[in-house]
């Protein structure tokens, strides 16, 4: 029979096609997919392979939200299950998890209508003393009205991560309201009257922002602020780093020497330290001088999402399951407007509003899961697969740039959540490792020196099979304890048989004493001799065969070159000596 | 001697030592003729018990009359006494210099070493030549045991055994070694069971400027070919410097000469360039300061990664040749103590499954390294803090457990060991209570009379509460043949050595734990389930005999 393989790669996941130069072979055809799986196919005619490259272009861009695959994708669930599936996060649910409203946070309604701020949610919670006016006044001070709102309330230390977009003062400007704002925060955590303010963006930066009129706080303005720059790059500069760092990775029969320097001058793993590091300041701030603390970057955003979203998830074991892990990407991603759209390039737009910023986010969290091997209720593959539907425009929930636009999109009548999905195949993405008695306020306190950021292999080569190692314990783990729960039903139903056997057999040597009176002897040991021991579930097997393990997918592809070889490049040097062939 | 000469202050009250991730204990310090004792005061525990042969050099400083000694140890480990008194502290220190280089072999811990333990199997025994070669002389009787080196006359760096092809006696191994450098013929390394393909391994040949050539030689490895079939020299060299190597006598296999043989160079670097990227790569990762930018720098200037790239690669390409083109390889650099033995041990620890068994694996140290003579007492004498930079210092064999260590990485259920075994290894060769890896021959090991003397490293290990330690608990067996990756990519840093006394391992020695508390679990359980199958499948039968009149 003959074995075809096929490879489905969703158009949406198109990041790039080119078209290479005519071989002899046909011409070549190289896809790169978002997901970094990078396909190459020989077409045998040119006409075709053009033919093939226009339509790819074509259908990777679409023009129209109405034209993305989750309007399109049926699971064959009907309306009442979809709404259910959209209803599984409940972020009300989740401030009031965090323990607000209370006697100092409350739901303002300011912005329900969307009139004050369009791209946050219609539900923010904002100090009890923070009237509207007040808020009014500092939206209008902060850049795209993104005034400052609670993110995470820490509910032990009483403290708030709040989050806003960077204040308009150009060089001198004030606003009373703003200065209000921020004090009715840092009042509003009654151990520490200190707040801190940080500003993600590089101070440079930050200061090139004053002469178009935007900027930063100047702590003579406001009380009881400290101001902090963590200087994480915008979304030009990762953007770019993404590209060198895939690029050096791309390269054929990559040296050491080049993989680390490209690994260098790509500067990435440097964004993910500062990133690393900036949620590590906000979860200190918190739990040793128990101060509340304000982070905003330019629009409040991007850099914002990726500090407060991982801040929290250093603080509060709740977003380390998959369930709250959801609950902080909806919460700190979706409903704050991180435009998902436009920085997945979901259509065909401006290129320059692409940036891998939720890529650098999961990807820190990897990190966390490589240093705390057992706070995680998920695993690696739940990351990775997160990832890819951020591309897939599968499901609605990373469809539009804000919640209004979602809104207007109908995503929730048109499309499908992917959460429940996630779920359904809940057993794929645990981690048999993790250790959920931890408390909840167990904060983790990663190692940043730099030798604990390695390159993320699973995700920049996920589909590059040969680089990956042959076995994998943790998919031996997880199948093991899968099976170790099997085993204890089976022992408990062999038990309960054993015992029915048991009472049974009481019950006829009663009834038989009673009609016999003697008994033969049982022969049970001979019986118990022709027993054979039964194989159990070989569950494992398939895995820890050996996957691709050939030295031809290996890259030792300069070995090939050898063996063709028709004569040893040092002939000519070995005085005139007639060449041999072997 | 007298090591009582060497100690000026044996004691020392009110030391403090600190280590990295431990809080500091205060304690006597105490010297001995090779240990280095801290207890504290209090329970009387010994907090520190330190090898002087460990001790790769020394720092003091002094503040007032506090003075510190900041000792680096041979397995990377960094400490620092703070020893109250001036005059102590310079006693100390000085003691700890001169003990710590002890010139004569025999004045070494592993004489004096008394074990604790009840010896059931004596090591110097476990892993003898007859019996190794006895694994081949069922498959195949084209090879013999030779006793030509008993004496040691022929090849000072050859054990007194040798397996050698049958047909060439031992007059012409004799003339064959005076054509290989340090008199080493080519002999069989391994043989691959599945197609009767061999590993050979030797010294360069001696065909110096005006291309000498010996019959016997070239006798000798065609010997080894099937009719028909031909072989591949690899000379882990590159073509310039065996070009290089023929000014000084040296050479390679030219082809007019050994024409049923292919000659492929590959590059394996050697000795001080070797000694010097461990240093550089030790330094990089110590510092913890180092921005990302330079730490990566600092990581890729090492070269240490480049290095495990080029040896596995030449192993990979060795067992290659052997399983996939079905030909017979000789393997060899310049000596063939050094890279040669990194790709013939390697090669089959990529190709034979006994191999990557914890027998197997101290069975290949015994053959391809010890007995093959690797002169681990001049490469291991000193470590990545040493000033005085020698010649023939260089982390061989470290590079050789850390490929082994990348390929178990890969291959994490087909090794019966773990990293700890690797690690144990590593710490062994550089300082030891036993004699196993003193010395650099076999010929050396008779005259310092180790069997005798000193306590082998196998008699301690292959205890079985030793061994519960070294146990891969995901080990199955896997009889195929292993490839690994050589990617960049798949060849990150060994943490486990590199890092270990520079970040908090707790989260990943717990993780570990569960892990193998996991799969005990499941061997509970499994075996749970077959004594409740068995109880039931009795009680049914007994039903049945009782229901059948």
């Amino acid at each position: 029979m003959e074995h075809i393989r096929t490879t489905k790669i969703l158009h949406h996941h198109i990041a790039s096609v080119e078209k290479l130069a005519l071989t002899t072979s046909g011409c070549p055809l190289v896809i790169q997919c978002k997901n970094f799986r990078i396909v190459h196919f020989i077409v045998p005619r040119e006409r075709d392979c053009h033919d093939i490259y226009n339509s790819l272009l074509q259908l990777s861009k679409q023009a129209k939200y109405e034209d993305l695959y989750a309007f399109s994708y049926n699971p064959k669930q009907n309306d009442s299950e979809r709404l259910q599936g959209w209803q599984l996060i409940d972020l009300a649910e989740e401030y009031k998890r965090m323990g607000v409203p209370n006697s100092h946070w409350e739901l303002s309604d300011a912005n329900r209508e969307y009139k004050i701020c369009e791209t946050y949610p219609r539900e923010l919670y904002v100090p009890w003393t923070a009237s509207k006016p007040i808020i009014v006044g500092s939206s209008k001070f902060r850049s795209k009205g993104r005034f400052p709102v609670l993110s995470y309330y820490h509910q032990d230390k009483k403290a708030a991560i709040c989050r806003c977009s960077q204040p308009l003062s150009g060089f001198s400007a004030r606003c009373m309201e703003d200065e209000h704002l921020l004090q009715a925060i840092s009042k509003a955590n009654p151990v520490n009257r200190y707040m801190y303010v940080v500003d993600t963006r590089p101070k440079l930066n930050a200061m090139a922002n004053r002469a178009a009129g935007k900027g930063y706080e100047n702590e003579d303005n406001y009380s009881s602020i400290r101001f902090q720059f963590v200087g994480i790059e915008n979304i030009h500069v990762m953007r770019s780093s993404l590209q060198k760092l895939l690029e050096v990775n791309g390269t054929k029969g990559l040296s050491v020497s080049d993989f680390y320097s490209g690994l260098e001058s790509s500067g990435w793993l440097r964004h993910i330290k500062a990133i690393m590091d900036a949620a590590i300041f906000l979860a200190k701030a918190i739990m040793v001088e128990n101060a509340s603390v304000l982070v905003h970057c330019s629009d409040g955003w991007d850099r914002t999402s990726q500090v407060c979203s991982l801040g929290s998830l250093l603080l509060d074991s709740y977003y380390r399951t998959i369930k709250g892990f959801m609950v902080l990407i909806e919460k700190d991603w979706i409903s704050f407007g991180h435009k998902f759209s436009e920085r997945c390039g979901h259509l065909d737009g401006d290129p320059k509003e692409v940036s891998p910023v939720f890529t650098q986010f999961l990807e820190c969290v990897w990190h966390l899961t490589e240093q705390f091997p057992q706070a995680f209720e998920f695993n690696e593959a739940f990351l990775l697969q997160i990832h890819e539907h951020i591309h897939s425009c599968q499901f609605g929930n990373f469809l539009g740039n804000c919640q209004k636009e979602r809104e207007e999109l109908k995503l929730k009548e048109k499309t499908y959540s992917l959460w429940p999905f996630i779920l359904e195949d809940q057993k794929k993405y645990l981690n048999p490792l993790y250790s959920s008695k931890s408390h909840r306020f167990i904060v983790l306190e990663p190692n940043t020196v730099s030798f604990n950021f390695k390159f993320w292999r699973n995700m920049y080569h996920q589909f590059d099979r040969t680089l990956h190692p042959r076995q994998s314990v943790f998919n031996i783990i997880m199948n093991m304890n899968e099976q170790n729960k099997q085993l204890e039903k089976d022992i408990k139903d062999l038990e309960s048989k054993i015992k029915q056997r048991k009472n049974k057999q009481t019950d006829d040597i009663l009834t038989k004493e009673l009609l016999h009176s003697v008994h033969p002897e049982s022969p049970t040991l001979k019986t118990s001799l022709c027993f054979k021991e039964q194989t159990l579930l070989p569950v494992n097997d398939s895995l820890r065969t050996i996957e691709g393990s050939s030295p031809a997918d290996n890259r030792y592809s300069e070995y090939a070159e050898e063996f063709s070889k028709s004569e040893p490049a040092v002939v000519s040097l070995e005085y005139g000596v007639a060449r041999m062939t072997c | 001697m007298e090591f009582a000469e060497l100690i000026k202050t044996p004691r020392v009250d009110n030391v403090v030592l600190h280590r990295p991730f431990y809080p500091a204990v205060e304690g006597t310090l105490c010297l001995t003729g090779h240990h280095l004792i801290l207890s504290s005061r209090q329970d009387n525990t010994e907090e520190l018990w330190l090898l002087h042969s460990n001790i790769d050099a020394i720092d003091k400083r002094f503040v007032g009359s506090l003075g510190t000694i900041i000792i680096k140890c041979k397995d990377f480990r960094i400490i620092q006494l703070d020893i109250p008194g001036m005059e102590e502290c310079l006693n100390i220190a000085s003691s700890i210099e001169a003990l710590s280089t002890l010139d004569s072999i025999t004045l070494m811990y592993p004489f004096f070493y008394r074990p604790m333990f009840e010896v059931i199997e004596d090591g110097w025994h476990s892993f003898l030549p007859e019996q190794e070669f006895e694994l081949y002389s069922s498959a195949t009787s084209e090879w013999r045991l030779s006793y030509v080196n008993k004496e040691f006359a022929v090849c000072p760096s050859y054990p007194p055994i040798v397996i050698v092809p049958k047909s060439i006696d031992d007059e012409a191994l004799r003339k064959v070694a005076t054509f290989r450098h340090g008199g080493r013929f080519p002999v069989l390394s391994y043989y691959h069971q599945k197609n009767g393909m061999v590993i050979m391994r030797s010294g360069q040949p001696l065909t110096g400027t005006n291309g000498r050539r010996c019959k016997e030689d070239e006798k000798l490895i065609n010997a080894t070919l099937r009719v028909g079939k031909r072989g591949y020299v690899i000379d882990t060299r590159s073509l310039n410097v065996a070009q290089q190597a023929r000014a000084k006598g040296g050479g390679f296999e030219q082809e007019a000469h050994y024409p049923q043989w292919r000659r492929i160079h590959k590059s394996i670097e050697r000795y001080h360039i070797l000694q010097e990227s461990l240093i550089k790569l030790v330094e990089a990762c110590n510092d913890q300061t180092h921005n990302m930018d330079r730490w990566l720098s600092k990581l890729e200037a090492s070269n240490w990664l480049t290095h495990i790239k080029e040896i596995l690669t030449t192993a990979c390409l060795a067992a290659q040749c052997i399983d996939r083109e079905g030909a017979s390889v000789l393997i060899h650099g310049t000596e063939g103590t050094d890279s040669t033995l990194q790709v013939t041990s390697l090669a089959q620890i990529i190709l034979e499954p006994r191999s990557r068994t914890i027998r197997g694996f101290e069975a290949l140290i015994e053959r391809e390294w010890l007995q093959a003579g690797h002169p681990f007492q001049q490469r291991c004498a000193q470590s990545a803090y040493c000033n005085t930079k020698q010649k023939w210092e260089a982390p061989v064999f470290l590079l050789f457990l850390d490929c082994v260590w990348q390929i178990l990485r890969q291959f994490p259920c087909s090794f019966e060991f773990n990293e700890n075994f690797l690690i144990m290894l590593f710490e062994h060769a550089y300082a030891s209570q036993f004699g196993t890896f003193l010395g650099n021959s076999e010929s050396e090991r008779c005259k310092l009379k180790l069997q005798q003397k000193t306590m082998s490293l196998w008699s301690w290990v292959n205890q079985p509460s030793e061994l519960s330690k070294y146990t891969n608990p995901l080990f199955e067996a896997n009889n195929l043949v292993i490839w690994p990756s050589v990617a960049p990519q798949s060849l990150p840093l060994w943490e486990g050595i590199f890092l270990r006394w520079n970040r908090c391992s707790k989260y990943l020695d717990e993780a570990y734990e569960e892990m193998v508390n996991i799969i005990e679990y499941n061997k509970e359980l499994q075996a749970k389930v077959n004594i409740l199958r068995r109880q039931l499948a009795e009680l049914e039968t007994e039903d049945g005999m009782q229901e059948s009149p």
